[in-house]
């Protein structure tokens, strides 16, 4: 399977990411899954003309290509010129380059939150329009239109993150390689369900607190981070702590609020990042499949019965109380 | 003379063109395109100025820690507080491990592969580096790649991810280190150190650390253990290539840090600029920074401090051909890097090698390696001297009116935020980049940036149209666009 990586409008980090891969041997796994690069910009010899080469052979149907990835927003402007982002030594707008690309692709991939959606780089005032290759934030259209399918009937696969998890990539790619990712695989923005029909609350290592609905207050506090610190895993579709980063970390598990990285428009949430937006003491964003009012009772009964020790606990840095050892009186 | 147009420039982030004069067979003149805009710093006025540490680290997926980092330290100087010693020496853990990962990345996956291209087949040298080298094929890519996860898990443990965590805060880290946690990652530090040692390098570090003039370097390399380890394979090829000729840029004998790795604000690294031909460090100061647009195609032609400066494309503008804003320092092109670092803060190899060649393709890829060799030491005593119990962060209060000042080392060199908070929102936010240094693009006097100069003289053969050396001095800067022009 022929894969083409492109990088337009965004940081590299996707790339950066993918090469964090919890493999001992990534390439030799690639190749295993019959996946071949034709040119990645961080893996590849070809520069320059070559790399063009390689560009124009796949517009022109020389070189089949399976597989068009693309990291990064689009970037339109300045007024639908592209100018904003050319590739190098082509004289030619990166927009224009993705576009006829994906009208050769077998199956067009966004990598990251960037392509998928917009992205940071399409955040405040987006001053160089930016947008996703198949949505602008959450509404259909983006580069390519609503009504964009590649060659296999799909539309673009939306591997939003930011940046992606190595596995989230390579996976969809196996997974398109062994022909077993169908329209059924996504979801309604075009995220594979694999990893887009968990949450970010899923597995993560404060869920304690969160039960109790001990808080934390500040940077470095144990507790949990839904009421004051903006985290939003009980309403983001990711798998993050389940499946680990890095080894085993996961935003929340690093001390640090889950920003929804994965969702349309994330980058404009309409409060700061790292606080809660409540109305009358009550956060706004309540989680998925929640009806508030039970919400609402429930966070008073369970805040009642906290125990001291995950109160104490929620709001320092470390373990100041340990559970106690008592006789469970089980035989 | 003719000029070529030469582009992309991929490895670590693709968008850079080069246009190249030459003549009698070399460079004559060279100019350095990015020809990307993103507009981080018209995305950030107006907003929270906490909400800087979202974005800006997304400036850059390579550099996003010390992107996290500038930004932290600009937000903490701001509100006039103190990070507590855990949270500098947790702060210190990510940011070298970033930086050193970087550096590791650098020479495995962006510059030894060039060496094994055809260009070079039939060369003595040519089949042992072409199959320890090779993109995608070589050992040592498959050797690399696991070796550079393994070391980011320090990421995972401190910072949640790599790249872009929000464990980076004004104040220190939201992350407080067990003393378990202290222990694993004292044992995922060593084991870099044992790959390290067993295939870059074949020696200690302390041994490489010794090395005291390009002399020892090359006594050293042709030994028995590092003769056969990848670093002596790249003392040969220097040898073989006469890499020490190639890339200087001796208009620009100014070698510039910001000093890096504070503990109890002293940084382990000095802060500096080492001025090669005198043979002396002079102090680098904040106010002596400016960004000269009169080339670069944004809005205004003059040279403004960062904290007055602004961001305003203008595509049309005469003269104009880069997004890179130009920075000079006392109004002089200066460059950066690990070789700068090595050199403002005095290690001997790195300061015989710029006296005797200056920077070129081999010093900067020596200082480099050579400050992996430096820094893992250093993690490992910042690691055991984490206090778990003790705070990693200290609450910090802003105000609605204010500055801040952030500046830091990044993988490439220096990396500076400036913010100004105005009715506490983001009232102006410029950044300047490692690669916005080394890849500047001319300013008003017409004096060419430091990769531009040094690309002057470099060998093009006829008919090739991305000559392999030419590569070579591009790629010894490392060139991250992305960061450059934001």
């Amino acid at each position: 399977m022929n894969v083409l990586w492109l990088q337009s409008g965004g940081c590299g980090g996707c790339t950066m990411s993918m090469l964090c891969a919890e493999t001992p041997d990534l390439l030799g796994m690639l190749a295993d899954a019959d996946i071949h690069f034709l040119w990645h910009p961080s893996l590849s010899e070809e520069s320059g003309s070559e790399a063009v080469s390689v560009l124009d052979r796949c517009v022109s149907g020389e070189l089949p290509l399976d597989v068009l990835c693309v990291e990064g927003s689009l970037l339109r402007g300045p007024n639908g010129t592209g100018r904003f982002h050319m590739l190098a030594g082509t004289g030619t707008p990166m927009i224009e380059w993705v576009s006829k690309l994906a009208a050769r692709a077998r199956h067009t991939m966004a990598v990251g939150t960037c392509a998928a959606f917009g992205g940071v780089t399409s955040g405040g005032l987006n001053p160089t329009d930016a947008c996703g290759l198949q949505y602008e934030g959450a509404t259909p259209g983006g580069l390519l239109g609503a009504d964009f399918r590649s060659g296999s009937g799909l539309p673009v696969i939306n591997v939003a993150g930011c940046p992606t998890h190595p596995d989230w990539v390579i996976e969809s790619l196996m997974a398109l390689s062994m022909g077993e990712m169908g329209a059924e695989a996504l979801d309604e923005v075009g995220r594979p369900r694999f990893y887009a029909d968990h949450l970010v609350h899923h597995g993560c290592s404060r869920n304690e607190f969160y039960e109790f609905k001990a808080s934390a207050e500040k940077p470095s506090d144990m507790g949990c981070m839904m009421e004051h610190m903006g985290c939003k895993g009980t309403q983001a579709h990711a798998d993050c702590n389940l499946r680990p980063w890095n080894g085993n970390g996961s935003c929340t598990s690093g001390g640090y609020p889950c920003i929804s990285c994965t969702e349309p428009g994330f980058e404009e949430p309409g409060h700061p990042f790292a606080e809660t937006p409540k109305v009358s003491g009550i956060p706004i964003g309540l989680p998925t499949d929640m009806p508030k009012a039970w919400f609402v009772a429930l966070a008073a009964l369970s805040k009642s019965a906290t125990p001291k020790r995950v109160r104490v606990n929620a709001t320092s840095d470390h373990t100041v109380i340990a559970p106690a050892n008592r006789k469970t009186g089980l035989k | 003379m003719s000029r070529t147009v030469l582009g992309p420039f991929n490895r670590v982030e693709g968008d850079l063109e080069v246009s190249l004069e030459a003549a009698d067979g070399q460079v004559s003149a060279a100019w350095v395109n990015s020809p990307m805009y993103r507009g981080f710093e018209q995305i950030l006025q107006g907003k929270a100025p906490h909400d800087a540490l979202v974005m800006v680290p997304r400036i850059c997926g390579i550099c996003s820690v010390s992107q996290s980092v500038a930004a932290a330290a600009a937000l903490t100087n701001a509100a006039g507080a103190q990070v507590p010693v855990n949270g500098e020496r947790a702060i210190n853990l990510m940011l070298a491990t970033e930086n050193l990962a970087d550096h590791f990345t650098h020479f495995y996956l962006f510059f030894m592969p060039d060496f094994a291209r055809e260009a070079y087949a039939g060369t003595p040298w040519f089949d042992p580096v072409a199959a320890r080298f090779r993109a995608i094929k070589g050992s040592a890519t498959a050797e690399a790649l696991p070796a550079r996860a393994r070391f980011l898990q320090i990421m995972g443990l401190l910072a949640g991810k790599w790249p872009h965590t929000l464990t980076i805060q004004a104040g220190g880290s939201a992350r407080a280190v067990s003393a378990n946690e202290r222990i694993r990652l004292l044992s995922m530090i060593r084991e870099f150190r044992q790959w390290l040692e067993r295939h870059l390098f074949g020696d200690r570090l302390e041994a490489v650390c010794a090395l005291e003039s390009i002399d020892d370097l090359m006594s050293w390399a042709t030994g028995d253990g590092p003769r056969g380890a990848d670093l002596g394979r790249f003392v040969q090829l220097c040898d073989a290539l006469d890499l020490h000729t190639l890339g200087q840029a001796p208009e620009v004998p100014r070698y510039m840090s910001f000093g890096n790795y504070p503990v109890e604000g002293t940084p382990a690294l000095a802060r500096g600029v080492w001025h090669a031909a005198a043979q002396r460090l002079e102090p680098m100061v904040s106010s002596d920074i400016v960004e000269d647009l009169s080339h670069a195609w944004m809005a205004g032609g003059g040279a403004a401090h960062p904290l007055k400066g602004s961001t305003l494309p203008d595509l049309d503008k005469a003269d104009a051909y880069s997004w890179c804003k130009a920075p000079r320092w006392q109004g002089q092109v200066v460059q950066c890097g690990a070789l700068s670092r090595q050199v403002v803060s005095g290690h001997p190899l790195a300061r015989d090698m710029v006296a005797r060649a200056g920077g070129n393709v081999m010093s900067r890829v020596i200082g480099r390696l050579l400050e992996i060799a430096r820094i893992v030491p250093m993690m490992e005593q910042w690691t055991r001297a984490l206090e778990p119990g003790a705070p990693f962060h200290a609450s910090v209060s802003l105000p609605s009116d204010g500055e801040g000042v952030g500046m830091v080392e990044a993988a490439r060199g220096s990396l500076g935020h400036w913010l100004v908070i105005r009715r506490g929102r983001i009232h102006n936010y410029q950044i300047i980049a490692p690669t916005t240094w080394n890849f500047s693009p001319r300013d008003a006097q017409g004096v060419p940036g430091a990769l531009e100069q040094a690309l002057v003289g470099t060998p093009v053969e006829t008919g090739r149209e991305m000559p392999v050396r030419v590569q070579h001095v591009i790629r010894s800067f490392d060139p991250c666009m992305v960061c450059t022009v934001h």
